[in-house]
């Protein structure tokens, strides 16, 4: 069957059971958007390129399949940067198509002409310059293949306009690629390993991270922990992986990690890290992260291992895998952790979680943005997935917002990109049309990608925007008073548009709170309204996040903030 | 750790950027590839890429873990650690007058160097060797005044595998 080039894409698109598009038009493009007029397939158009792409990663990490998004050459494809950049620090899994000038342009500086495969390199996982139609079919099946499998990532393919408006005979029998999976199985004798290094532990502890819910393990995390009664902490990409209601759940570690698992870090004899890379925002200073432990690191990434910390036994392995074999392997050969030596140290946390708990003023004359999280949390009754921005607003969730399912938490971790939040929050409504989907919002990040408003209230995507007003870069701010003696270089932003007129503005609906009593209702409004709703909560202004680790310090070393917060 | 010259010797399939994407990576990470030197296979589809750097074990266990991470990528082997033979090429003109050219000829002849252009006013060499040996010729042309040179990179082989 002879077909061109936009046929095969949108075949290819098909076959691999894409529901949906985020993208641009433009020059290049405009072949396969006339394709795309009769097509099954939903497109969504956005407002700015960069937004289709955070919206096809909320895509891809709610449901855990591959985002796709459709851009034009020249500055349509450069605005995707930041979006595939933000993706591939996570691992999430993305195709991004570029319109390409002809082949026989390129490099010869044309209209809309950018090398956007040299300038995504460092930032994907893998990408094509698509040079002729014979490989069309070819790599655009290798590129689903690349994004998914073994640690996943967001994957580029430029395709010039010439090879798209190409014919040739389509034979789907005929197409190959190259198989890349990288499915580890790890050894028996490692299995072995874990459990002497069990068996002699007495204050065991899990770290799980974002390769635990990118390969699915949470049942298996849960199922470990559970019954060989290890508290868990994890980082923020790992939250979710383990209930956020189960008492042996310590909440997040490092910078803004709660106080009981930075101690319970500092202090175990055995730390069990689950797909954690070990980031320095997770660690504090290297020599002092969990000097009184043994470090057993799973991680189906090779470089990963070893990179920032020194482990004393690396598996090298799918999470899921891995932890099946684990417990299997724990199962047949009895282990079973020592009761007293468990109760202590699970004492010795219950202590801890006693002596500083996640705190806040409550009481106060203005609104705490802790107060609107944990709100949330209440009336969504579970049904509702968070996405939020970056900064203190971020903080506030991963530790007021208690995460019980996988998946439920979209945050761009390893990049921490502002202008996440709202556009993820688009992708992840279409994913899940009957759940709550909430972008929390700090003022700051909202405005770098706020006309994507216009997209939610075009397709009626309603997604609802918690907007932390506190008319600050918060996060800055909060560094600025503890390291630089409060001088406030250049994080007030008081001069911001009214969010309430701009949401109205935008056909979406927007609703103010400006006193504590009012919170609880404004979200019941704002969660019942079948609209997307931008919900602005003035709240108090120079809240910090605590407990906080210092540049340059320990985990352990953290400020707790006073008791007594200014209000 | 000890820091020493690593020779990796890594096969990838022959695609247009494959070279820019390790080169571009590997340095955007800041690890420094001292030399290079690529080219096909018996097979065209399949290139070999003989890289050199310099670090720890530590270090070197990264860049090896980051090779094979890429998708052109087939496989990685580091040399270093297995017996293998190493060389490199230089190719020197030395310009001749009247007071050097008995001086270069007596040299040239001393050593026994492949003169592969011989002209008038100049001399080409072609000389091979491992480093060491590379270095000692440097060292002996020096003296008669280097025109122009260009050094390749290290190519290694493993004995046996
Ligand atoms: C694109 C981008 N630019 C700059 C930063 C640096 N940065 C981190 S947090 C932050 C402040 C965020 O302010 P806001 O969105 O108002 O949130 P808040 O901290 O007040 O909750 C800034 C500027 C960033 N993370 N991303």
């Amino acid at each position: 069957m002879k077909l061109k080039g936009t046929q095969i894409l949108l075949k290819i698109l098909e076959e691999e059971k894409v529901e949906i598009i985020f993208g641009y038009p433009g020059g290049t493009v405009l072949d396969i958007y006339d394709r795309l007029y009769k097509s099954k397939i939903k497109h969504i158009l956005v407002r700015h390129e960069q937004g289709a792409v955070h919206a096809a990663d909320g895509y891809a990490r709610a449901t855990g399949k591959v985002g796709v998004c459709l851009v034009t050459s020249g500055p349509g494809a450069t605005n995707t940067v930041t979006g595939i950049a933000t993706a591939n620090m996570d691992s999430i899994p993305l195709v991004v198509f570029t319109g390409q000038v002809p082949t026989f342009l390129i490099g010869n500086d044309a209209f809309q002409e950018c090398d956007i495969t040299g300038i995504t390199r460092p930032c994907t996982k893998h990408n094509f310059l698509v040079r002729n139609i014979e490989e069309l079919a070819s790599t655009i099946k290798e590129a689903f293949h690349i994004a998914r499998s073994g640690r996943p990532g967001p994957v580029l393919v430029d395709l010039p306009k010439n090879v798209m408006a190409a014919e040739i005979n389509y034979d789907p029998a005929k197409i190959k690629f190259r198989n890349y999976d990288t499915f580890h199985k790890p050894a028996p004798k490692k299995m072995a390993h874990v459990y002497e290094m069990l068996a002699h532990a007495q204050k065991p502890l899990i770290v799980t991270g974002g390769g635990v819910i990118l390969g699915k393990a949470s049942a298996e995390l849960t199922a470990l922990a559970r019954r060989y009664q290890i508290p868990v902490t994890g980082t923020l990409m790992g939250i979710g992986s383990f209930p956020g209601m189960d008492p042996l759940w310590l909440g997040m570690l490092g910078m803004h990690g709660t106080y009981y698992a930075n101690m319970a870090v500092s202090h175990c004899d055995l730390l069990i890290a689950v797909g954690v890379r070990f980031d320095d925002r997770v660690t504090g200073t290297i020599d002092t992260f969990a000097t009184n432990a043994e470090i057993v690191q799973i991680d189906i990434d090779p470089s990963s291992i070893n990179r920032n910390v020194v482990v004393d036994l690396p598996i090298i392995g799918d999470t899921k895998a891995t932890l099946k074999d684990m417990i299997k392997f724990l199962t047949e050969h009895n282990y079973a952790p020592q009761a007293s030596y468990r109760k202590e140290w699970l004492d010795q946390i219950a202590i801890w979680k006693e002596k500083v708990p996640l705190s806040y003023c409550r009481d106060g004359r203005f609104i705490k943005p802790q107060h609107v999280i944990e709100t949330l949390h209440k009336i969504a009754q579970g049904n509702i997935i968070v996405t939020t921005e970056v900064g203190q607003n971020q903080m506030w969730t991963a530790q007021f917002f208690p995460f019980d399912e996988p998946n439920t938490l979209v945050t761009s971790g390893g990049l921490g990109t502002m202008g996440y939040g709202l556009p993820a929050a688009i992708g992840v409504k279409c994913a899940f049309p009957d759940k709550h989907v909430v972008d929390i919002a700090g003022d700051g990040s909202i405005q770098m990608n706020i006309q994507e408003l216009a997209t939610a209230a075009q397709y009626k995507i309603n997604v609802k925007i918690v907007l932390l007003n506190n008319g600050y870069l918060g996060m800055v701010r909060q560094w600025q008073e503890l390291f630089y003696e409060k001088r406030y270089s250049h994080t007030d932003m008081t001069y911001a548009p009214d969010f309430v007129k701009l949401a109205e503005a935008y056909g979406v609906v927007g609703l103010r709170a400006t006193k504590p009593a009012e919170v609880e209702k404004t979200l019941r409004e704002g969660l019942a309204i079948e609209k997307p709703v931008l919900m602005d909560f003035q709240v108090s202004r120079e809240e910090c996040v605590y407990p906080m680790v210092g540049p340059g310090s320990s985990i352990s070393d953290m400020k707790l903030g006073t008791r007594e917060m200014i209000n | 750790m000890e820091k020493k010259e690593h020779i990796i010797s890594i096969l990838v399939h022959n695609k247009p950027d494959v070279l820019a994407r390790i080169a571009g990576i590997l340095g955007g990470k800041g690890y420094n590839i001292e030399s290079l030197c690529v080219n096909t296979t018996t097979s065209y589809e399949i290139s070999k890429i003989v890289m050199t750097t310099i670090g720890n074990q530590a270090t070197i266990t990264r860049i090896e873990n980051q090779l094979r991470k890429f998708v052109d990528v087939i496989a990685v082997n580091n040399l270093t650690n297995v017996e293998s033979i190493h060389r490199e090429m230089i190719l020197v003109r030395l310009n001749l007058s009247a007071d050097s050219r008995e001086q270069v000829t007596k040299t040239i002849e001393t050593y026994q160097w492949k003169v592969i252009v011989s002209a008038d006013a100049y001399v080409i060499l072609e000389i091979t060797g491992d480093k060491p040996q590379i270095d000692f010729a440097l060292a002996r042309l020096e003296p008669l005044g280097i025109a122009d040179i260009t050094r390749t990179g290290i190519i290694a082989l493993e004995l046996e595998n």
